[in-house]
């Protein structure tokens, strides 16, 4: 009689696998691919092709600098405010398109999900990288322009990738949520769309968080987002606005949580995926 | 030999919903048919949960076990939703088995469909690496296998333009190359290879072939093509509405299924059947295989003749011609012969039997299949009944001392071998 535990993979109901991190660290090069094949195949019979990374996001703070610095005339602290609002536009858009490709990302490989087995964890994750290039893009945008501006960082500008994983780990977190509900409830694609449009307006991203009444700056810090944000011009604005400790430690409490449970319910509901998509 | 796959009563459970048709629930039913069943509880509390009845369970696969050793070429047959595919994906890890357990010895890579997760924008080149990522293989493996993959799938001009350009031929080739140089110490095969052309078909099965003999290496293959299955499977299993019907030697389990679950397919009978089989002249009763003594067999040597044997009644008295024959196929459904008396009298109601040598040294090795008939003809040729693969049975080869072979030990063609007269003259 042969021992059970020389069987190297045992399939079973209700089976958490022991290995699942090992699994998902056998298939890291699958992150890679994923990501590489959508950045390859976006551009892809375009007439100005990668330039839609710039164009973008530019045009976004032209609107967003004439219409809350020139016609509202928002305070922006020493900042010129192309940079003010660029500063926040960078984690923003991030977010915004992060959690939009990752909701998405399961139902647009139900295919490949119901017929291939592999980590599911893998393909929200690479929608989510496949943003950060963009970020990445982005940010050079916001060089250029602090160049131009002559504005120069301080050291402050160093904590900033702490500020990106904050933003990474929301991204993740809400993505994580809404691709394994969208698997069994489609309404959540058109929740998206909707939640992307109404945050660009409750977080603090044509205007400063300053401006929040006081009374209830702790409730909006509520919004993960507002963190992040705030951090960002922290780091890259170094502006003499005292930094507000209390919401961006809700904020990062939110993100926390966000992806911990996240990833719970991914897990608990990726065994039914090929079952429902 | 080892098992490496060991599948202890596995069961798999859908649930379908009939209320609606579509396969993804909408949160908007969830909560108006949870506030309907509030409203309702509320008003008959005693009667039973209104949505038992819209949702039936349905068993996929129901208690399935078995084991498969370590070189198996295992093929999986049935009729469609016998629950192939399903416990395919069971083995494959892509759902989960709703009870019973299963032990894997080694990695495992499935073919379920041929070319997920090639992205028609992208080129050959792009989607060799990239399938190959999806099915596991690391990137340096890919490289390594490269040229290999590209030599196999015979598309090497047209590695740089999108797939989305490529023939469905080419396609399939693609992506079969990319899935046969997995080098997994299992593989599992759906039903694929209908695609592309009969010769690469060849090629397919060649190499998957050549993985399980040379390498020692495990196929589970599906397949609706019994010819495909008797060529390449040495085992098989035979599923029936989610059950597992029966598992051995290919051609057991092969003929099994031609003859519909007929407890022995050299012989059978329509009473114990339950079958009427015919029309208001004629009815086919029973019909055999059977060998020199007059037994049924399944199995003849291909230098022994075997007899077919079919009793019929006939109904009603008339000036009819009866012409009972028998059609033979091959077991890849192609027709290798149909027979009938050379002298018929013409018959009175009554009990009839018919019996008809199929010499030896005349049908090659294989698996045939019978099919029984009687017909007539008055104002054209009218059917009384056609029972298409009522029998069946396996010609055997047993390599040494076959006269139609001499020393040769390789495959030989063709439905029939027959023993010719010959000549040989010297002319110069």
């Amino acid at each position: 009689m042969k021992n059970q535990t020389e069987y190297s993979l045992i399939i079973e109901a209700g089976r958490t696998e022991k290995n699942y991190w090992k699994d998902l660290w056998r298939y890291r090069e699958l992150f890679y691919f994923l990501a590489w094949r959508d950045i390859l195949v976006r551009y892809k019979q375009t007439a100005v092709g990668i330039a839609w990374a710039l164009i973008r996001p530019v045009l976004t703070m032209i609107v967003f600098t004439i219409v809350f610095g020139k016609l509202a005339k928002l305070p922006s602290g020493n900042a010129p405010y192309p940079i003010f609002v660029f500063a926040a536009l960078l984690p923003w858009q991030f977010f915004a398109n992060a959690f939009s490709e990752s909701s998405n990302s399961l139902i647009g490989h139900a295919n490949m999900i119901s017929k291939i087995y592999f980590p599911r964890l893998v393909v929200p994750t690479s929608a989510v990288i496949v943003s950060f290039v963009d970020f990445l893009i982005s940010g050079a945008i916001l060089a250029a322009l602090m160049l131009l501006y002559g504005f120069a960082p301080s050291v402050r500008i160093l904590t900033l990738p702490l500020f990106i994983l904050m933003a990474f780990g929301a991204a993740m977190g809400a993505g994580l949520w809404i691709a394994a509900l969208n698997v069994k409830y489609r309404d959540f694609r058109y929740v998206v769309p909707f939640i992307v449009q109404f945050g660009l307006y409750i977080s603090p991203v044509g205007f400063s968080s300053s401006i929040v009444p006081e009374r209830w700056r702790l409730v909006y810090s509520l919004n993960p987002l507002v963190g992040v944000i705030d951090g960002f011009r922290w780091a890259i604005l170094s502006d003499n606005t005292p930094f507000y400790w209390k919401g961006f430690a809700l904020s990062g409490v939110i993100v926390a949580l966000l992806i911990y449970t996240g990833i719970f319910y991914f897990r608990s509901t990726e065994k039914t995926f090929a079952d429902v998509i | 030999m080892s098992t490496v796959i060991k599948v202890e009563s596995v069961s798999k459970k859908y649930v379908i919903s009939h209320q609606t048709a579509r396969r993804y629930v909408a949160l908007r039913d969830v909560i108006t048919n949870g506030a309907q069943n509030i409203g309702r509880r509320l008003l008959h509390p005693f009667t039973k949960h209104p949505n038992a009845d819209t949702r039936e369970e349905f068993w996929a696969l129901s208690d399935v076990s078995f084991e498969i050793n370590q070189g198996d070429r295992v093929g999986i047959i049935g009729r469609n939703g016998a629950g192939k595919s399903t416990l395919l994906k069971i083995l494959s890890r892509i759902t989960e088995p709703t009870k019973g357990r299963i032990g894997i010895r080694g990695r495992v890579a499935s073919l379920l469909e041929v070319g997920t997760g090639f992205h028609p924008e992208l080129t050959g080149r792009e989607n060799v690496y990239l399938n190959g990522a999806i099915m596991g293989m690391a990137k340096s493996e890919i490289k390594k296998k490269f040229d290999e993959i590209v030599a196999f799938s015979e598309v090497e001009k047209f590695l740089d333009t999108p797939v989305k350009r490529y023939s469905s031929g080419m396609y399939v080739r693609l992506a079969f190359a990319v899935a046969a140089h997995l080098d997994p110490e299992i593989l599992v095969v759906d039903e694929v290879l209908a695609v592309g052309d009969a010769q690469f078909q060849k090629k397919c099965l060649g190499k998957m072939e050549d993985v399980s003999t040379k390498e020692g290496r495990t196929l589970l293959f599906v397949s609706h093509n019994m010819a495909t299955i008797t060529s390449l499977c040495n085992k098989c299993l035979l599923l029936d509405a989610g059950q597992l019907v029966k598992q051995g030697r290919t051609t057991d389990i092969v003929l099994m299924y031609y003859s519909q679950g007929n407890a022995s397919p050299a012989s059978f009978d329509s009473a114990v059947m339950g079958k009427l089989i015919g029309d208001q002249h004629a009815s086919l009763l029973s019909g055999a295989i059977i060998d020199k003594n007059s037994r049924p067999c399944s199995e003849v040597d291909i230098r022994e003749p075997i007899k077919i044997t079919m009793k019929f009644k006939i109904h009603k008295p008339g000036n009819y011609n009866y012409i009972p024959n028998y059609h033979i196929f091959s077991s890849d459904g192609a027709y290798a012969f149909v027979s009938s008396p050379q002298a018929i009298d013409i018959m009175h109601p009554g009990i009839y039997e018919t019996e008809c040598m199929i010499p030896d040294n005349f049908l090659n090795e294989g698996t045939y299949f019978v099919g029984l008939a009687l017909s007539s003809f008055e104002s054209g040729v009218k059917v009384h009944f056609f029972e298409r693969n009522a029998l069946s049975f396996n010609v055997k080869d047993p390599i040494e001392n076959v006269p139609t072979r001499r020393e040769y030990t390789g495959p030989m063609p063709g439905v029939v071998r027959p023993l010719l007269d010959w000549t040989i003259r010297r002319v110069s």
